[in-house]
């Protein structure tokens, strides 16, 4: 096996390593615990990294400074933010009701954990390669719903049950975009299973890759599908249920300690497991972009893709402002929903088509007529007045 | 793997749950609830005979029983949706969702 | 293995059961609401111990995701999570309890009477998505046209009974004799 080989299956060759020091049917329990702990222990890692990459990058956007006391420019600040939230009395409400208080933020960490199951992080790399992986996840996915509906009511305050209902009819009503939009990508493979879709992705035509988001289908998808991830995790511009200057901190308001920095750290490894899907049904999973670059391992390739996509999500949160409720329904029942049953509709004719030149132009052209009409109808009541700037002094 | 008969009882089981739910308790939603749970249970009983039933004759590819238990999930789901509807809507107007003072249709 | 029982079953067994009971005997609505949730997440588990994945993963996504949800939302807008001014069970609750036993007993019964030999498992069956699909596609494609007209239909219907009737009377007839 070839030096690069080795690299790219590094992590692999080490399960089977430590898989090696036990007897023979031990060894696939084993090798799922390390995998296990191969993931338990990477992805709060990177939350670690994104928590201050946020801080200083929307610090940055806005104009100031992010932290910057603890550590050299303040990459340490994690470690303070874990002993604080560690260390923070845990303050539960006489009225709350206990047993659901204290489950919520438990059923998030677990539902979220178990996303990660199906994610191929590289070349054999995913911890189960179920047949219908991707219905999983997004069951998965239907269930951190509750969690939050549980947080929001157990607390017996008005904001945060204000702030979870809200939260839930967002996700419910941004579901159905999303599953719609990763259709598309299950249709052209047609699997379920995460493997299949990236190894789909896998060739090269010349020096191009065939990643789904350079076909037009595969572009309204991936743009579908994270405006609906956005949505699904609560991020800005969609974050009203937690919106700091709206509801003090929605759901989680009666959260303090630890229990707040399991909701914190649901949160964001929610982002990380979907930005992971929107990478692996779209942009090619662990592929890398160009056929000459094959030496690199494709375990970095992931995560390079994840973290260009966080460094996507933060850019976001720093530009966009806080859609309204009503204006965050609408968009989803009446732009996104038609816009994804469109796109199954040209995907279908994508492939019906042919190969050729003409598939293109014509999949282009629905597309682009589709989106700029239902822009026209939806916003023909729109008064808007000329583009102006402002500049801080 | 586990006989055919303990899943049977499984699902007897909550069956008769459900159906005590929907006979003895006063709130509407409860029994709707109710309604919901003989609906699994039947769900288990026809996965469970998919799966012990032999494979070597069969029509449709054996994939009858697991076809059925997955409509009846979504009629299920569409059954649920309007029947909380009509609860709700009952609410609207008469300020309650006790099912023994529901016993007039005049409004 | 208990009988030729797997530890496994006999958890989420005994999950799904013990989640049923709290349904049905709990006070609070919410604190019901949520224990039919464990119940479906445990026969979902049973569904994929059944080797059914597609219908396990679809039981949660519709269950779990939906359901569930919607039978919280309908308590929290009937304001069922505070005290009640009514009793939990009603006046005739022996009688439903009897009925109830004597269905288990009869269903129990008919188990227990009819399998001598308690079946064995044959090899499981391959069942891919693909074949489900196919299966979608061909043998059941009547059945999934339906089943797609009833959720439109049961979709408008469930918006047009629970939307609250308009402020401003039409007609005087329309105004009287509404509902």
């Amino acid at each position: 096996m070839n030096f690069s080989t080795r690299l790219d299956q590094i992590f692999v060759l080490l399960q089977h390593w430590i898989e090696g020091f036990f007897p023979h049917w031990l060894q696939p329990a084993v090798g799922a615990v390390v995998a296990v702990i191969a993931i338990v222990a990477t992805f709060p890692g990177i939350f670690a990294v994104t928590t201050v990459l946020e801080r200083k990058g929307l610090g940055r956007i806005q104009n100031r400074l992010g932290p910057n006391r603890v550590g050299p420019l303040g990459i340490l600040q994690p470690v303070a933010d874990g002993i604080k939230s560690l260390t923070k009395e845990d303050i539960v409400p006489r009225s709350a009701d206990a047993v659901v208080h204290f489950l919520a933020p438990v059923v998030l960490v677990v539902a979220i954990f178990l996303g990660y199951a199906v994610l191929p992080v590289g070349r054999n790399m995913v911890l189960m390669n179920m047949d219908a992986g991707l219905l999983f996840f997004f069951a998965i996915g239907a269930s951190t719903e509750l969690s939050i509906f549980m947080a929001g009511w157990s607390s017996r305050n008005k904001y945060s049950l204000l702030g979870a209902l809200r939260a839930v009819a967002q996700m419910i009503s941004y579901e159905v975009p999303l599953l719609l939009s990763s259709v598309v990508a299950v249709m052209i493979t047609g699997s379920l299973s995460t493997v299949k879709i990236v190894e789909a992705q896998s060739g090269f035509t010349g020096i191009f890759p065939h990643w789904y988001v350079f076909t037009p289908w595969g572009f309204a998808g991936f743009v579908l599908f994270v405006i609906a991830a956005l949505a699904e995790t609560n991020r800005s511009p969609f974050d009203l249920p937690e919106g700091e200057s709206e509801l003090v901190a929605g759901y989680f308001t009666e959260y303090s300690g630890f229990k707040f920095a399991l909701f914190f750290l649901g949160e964001y490894l929610g982002m990380f497991s979907i930005a992971g899907f929107a990478i692996t049904l779209f942009l090619g999973g662990w592929g890398a972009p160009f056929s000459f670059l094959g030496f690199v391992p494709s375990w970095a390739w992931f995560f390079l893709k994840l973290l260009a996509a966080i460094v996507f999500f933060i850019w976001l949160r720093g530009t966009l402002p806080r859609l309204r409720q009503d204006q965050l329904m609408n968009f989803a029942w009446k732009f996104m929903l038609p816009m994804t049953l469109l796109n199954l509709l040209v995907a279908g004719a994508w492939r019906f088509l042919g190969d050729g030149w003409s598939r293109w132009v014509i999949c282009s052209l629905v597309l682009l007529c589709a989106y700029v009409l239902l822009g026209r109808v939806l916003m023909r009541h729109q008064r808007l007045g000329p583009r102006s700037y402002r500049y801080a002094e | 793997m586990t006989p055919l008969a303990a899943f049977l009882v499984v699902a007897a089981l909550v069956f008769a749950i459900g159906l005590a739910i929907a006979l003895t308790r006063r709130n509407a939603i409860l029994v709707l609830i109710g309604i919901e749970l003989m609906l699994n249970a039947a769900n288990l009983n026809l996965i469970a005979f998919w799966r012990f039933s032999p494979h070597a004759n069969r029509h449709n590819d054996g994939l009858t029983g697991m076809m059925f238990a997955i409509f009846s999930i979504a009629v299920a789901a569409a059954e649920a949706a309007v029947g909380l509807g009509l609860v709700i809507a009952y609410h609207r107007h008469t300020k309650t969702t006790d099912l023994d003072a529901m016993t007039r249709m005049k409004g | 293995m208990i009988f030729g029982i797997s530890i496994a079953f006999l958890l989420t067994a005994i999950l799904t059961v013990l989640g049923a009971l709290a349904a049905a005997l709990l006070k609070n609505l919410v604190h019901c609401a949520l224990s039919l949730t464990v119940t479906f997440a445990g026969l979902a588990l049973l569904y994929l111990q059944l080797g059914a994945q597609f219908a396990g993963f679809s039981q949660i996504l519709v269950y779990i995701g939906a359901v569930a949800i919607l039978v919280v939302f309908a308590i929290l807008l009937t304001r069922g999570a505070g005290i009640p001014e009514y009793r939990d069970f009603s006046s005739s609750w022996l009688a439903g309890l009897v009925i109830a036993a004597a269905v288990f007993a009869l269903l129990g019964w008919a188990v227990a009477r009819s399998f001598p030999a308690n079946i064995a498992a044959s090899a499981a069956p391959a069942v891919t998505v693909q074949s489900i699909g196919a299966a979608l596609m061909s043998t059941y494609v009547l059945p999934l046209e339906i089943v797609a007209v009833l959720l439109t239909v049961a979709l408008i219907g469930a918006v047009i009974v629970a939307m609250p009737e308009s402020r401003t009377p039409k007609s005087g007839a329309e105004a009287s004799g509404g509902k």
